[in-house]
């Protein structure tokens, strides 16, 4: 508080200040151990991984990452020795361990299957969205309230629930473990949020701008193209950003409907398996690589985050 | 404003709008789920293809009402919902209220504190399993740091008494957050004047805390239970990830429950009928409370 403003009851006491500064930036350390942890793990070798007590100081390696990428199959000394000179990091510390790698892992193809599924989705559920978002905030649509509300609860489902009949339809439709399948479920979970989040954002857009473009000679696609859609686009970005992460973080649907094929990367991260047990530098350098885009996302959403958690409800 | 489109009324407009997301809907979640009504009158198995399909009329209903493991599951469900609400609203209520104390780099620390309901349920479980291991476990190893027990003495993910608890702490970590960011929210929606004429007033810290503070934020920490509610009835992945109901069926919540039900034992028609009885539940429930909050909204 500088000295120049006059007192304010509203404003708390310096000493309220740095108490609640010491209590918040206390709790925010605590809730970023297990992240914390799971970052340290990956550079860490199994045996440290495992180690009792915990390691905080160890020497890192890559070996997390390499076994996440790669198939590996033990062989005898004398074949190692015989090889050539190692092609790069990872073949070294594979032969360490008197392996060699046989090929690469699925890590990668699931990774990918969860790029092309969460954007596919997301651009679908955000197109959709968009139009009915419009529809609904610039038309006298009969029954909106209705209609708004059955788009809002087809989200309270329990995701098994519908998970059962999706399957015996998938199957019989042959959209079982398929790409397709799962953006079309994906885009239908998500154009809920897509339609209530943008008709906030289009509701907050003055319809005074579009009159006075349609007067001018704009018919309404016009109007909607050059003169709404301009305005919408920070409301349009978040929304695709939360639509985005959660295909990206979604489970019960991928791991009931995927086995192979179309598997994202969820189900695929917790049964990355090394000798002996669940390879814990493993699944910690491939949870990582997976966190990495989420958290970039959150930096960017931040100011709108409020909004996208309750789907519209709350504005600030 | 009705300017048409070359012939196309704006009604017209409105129904070539919104009408691809209601097909998508009518076919991906309406379609199924009428699907499912049917089924759960039959004795029907997905993993039976060619055997007779029969109507059993209510019995699946009735079963489910006298399953004991159905309700088991129920009362694994209502212990993690309860808890997990309440240590959320508890913590996230308390950290919104020191973040509105507006000290310096608060907005920072808010993004930090908010990056775990950012995450994968599913992802989070796996990861929250590799720190309850037993001996070797980071959480293990600080609570026996702290309280001297001996590392090999308890079991977070393994004994029936922890378990239970395991998952609460896990999701209290995860979405304490969430609650947090909506209740800052409703801190931040209650107008100076009003403390400016608890000032006049004279009335204490604690008085304008109870009779201002509280009950203004009211609405706002009846929304966030309201969808943390909703979310956690269905909790699946993270729980899933986690114990995966066990040890026994101690963290079998009801998702679990169905899925177990339908995907492994395959009584397509049985576990039908159940989810029918949960969407049924979280529908009815999430009703009743919305008028419940309307009318605190309203007064």
């Amino acid at each position: 508080m500088s000295a120049n403003n006059a007192y304010s009851v509203v404003e708390p006491t310096t000493t309220a200040k740095t108490v609640a500064a010491f209590l918040v930036i206390l709790y925010a350390f605590i809730t970023m151990i297990p992240l914390f942890w799971i970052v340290i793990t990956g550079f860490k070798s199994p045996p440290d991984s495992i180690s009792y007590p915990p390691k905080i100081v160890f020497e890192p390696t890559l070996e997390g990452y390499c076994n996440l990428f790669t198939t590996r199959s033990r062989q005898t000394r004398e074949y190692v020795e015989s090889l050539g000179p190692p092609e790069g990091i990872c073949d070294e510390i594979t032969r360490k361990r008197q392996m060699v790698i046989v090929g690469e892992s699925n890590y990668w193809p699931r990774f990918q299957n969860s790029l092309i599924i969460a954007f596919g989705s997301t651009i679908l559920a955000v197109f959709l969205g968009t139009l009915t978002a419009y529809g609904f905030s610039r038309f006298k649509v009969p029954l909106a309230d209705d209609l708004l509300f059955f788009i809002l609860s087809t989200r309270m489902m329990p995701p098994i629930a519908v998970a059962v009949p999706i399957y015996l339809m998938y199957r019989k439709l042959g959209l079982s473990d398929t790409a397709l399948g799962m953006i079309l479920l994906y885009t239908a979970v998500n154009v809920s949020l897509a339609v209530w989040l943008l008709k906030g954002f289009i509701d907050e857009i003055p319809r005074e701008y579009e009159e006075a473009a349609m007067i001018d000679g704009y018919t309404r696609l016009q109007s909607f193209w050059k003169v709404v859609l301009p305005q919408a686009t920070t409301g349009i970005a978040a929304t695709a950003i939360f639509c985005l992460i959660f295909a990206w973080n979604e489970y019960a649907f991928a791991v009931l409907l995927t086995s192979g094929t179309a598997q994202t990367a969820p189900p695929f991260i917790p049964t990355i398996i090394g000798e002996g047990g669940l390879d814990w530098p493993a699944v910690a350098a491939g949870t990582t690589i997976f966190v990495i885009p989420i958290l970039v996302f959150t930096i960017l959403l931040r100011k709108q985050l409020l909004r996208g958690i309750t789907f519209g409800a709350v504005r600030k | 404003m009705s300017r048409s489109i070359k012939g196309l009324s704006d009604r017209a407009v409105a129904w070539w709008f919104i009408a691809p997301t209601i097909i998508l809907l009518l076919a991906i979640n309406i379609f199924p789920l009428i699907w499912a009504v049917k089924l759960s009158f039959t004795n029907y198995r997905a993993n039976r293809l060619n055997a007779e399909v029969k109507d059993v009329g209510l019995r699946n209903y009735e079963r489910i009402l006298t399953d004991p493991d159905i309700w088991m599951a129920m009362q694994a469900t209502a212990h993690f919902v309860f808890w997990t609400i309440f240590l959320q609203t508890l913590i996230g209520f308390a950290l919104a209220y020191l973040i509105d104390r507006k000290f310096r780099s608060h907005a920072f620390w808010t993004t930090v504190i908010l990056i775990p309901m950012m995450l994968s349920p599913a992802v989070v479980g796996n990861f929250w399993r590799f720190l309850y291991q037993p001996q070797i476990g980071l959480f293990n190893y600080i609570i026996t740091f702290f309280t001297g027990a001996e590392p090999s003495s308890f079991q977070m993910l393994g004994s029936v008494d922890l378990a239970p608890w395991a998952i609460v702490i896990v999701d209290t970590w995860m979405w304490t957050p969430y609650v947090m960011l909506i209740c800052l929210a409703g801190l931040r929606s209650i107008p100076d004047y009003i403390y400016e004429a608890a000032e006049v007033d004279r009335a204490s810290n604690w008085r304008r805390f109870w009779s201002i503070t509280l009950p203004m934020a009211l609405p706002f920490i009846m929304l966030a239970v309201l969808f943390r509610g909703i979310e956690n009835f269905k909790m699946f992945d993270m729980v899933m990830l986690l114990t995966g109901g066990g040890p026994g069926s101690t963290t079998e919540v009801a998702s679990i429950t169905l899925k177990r039900e339908a995907f492994e034992k395959w009584r397509t028609g049985y576990s039908s009928a159940f989810a029918i009885i949960l969407f049924v539940a979280v529908f009815g429930l999430a009703n009743i409370y919305v008028k419940a909050l309307n009318r605190v909204k309203q007064r």
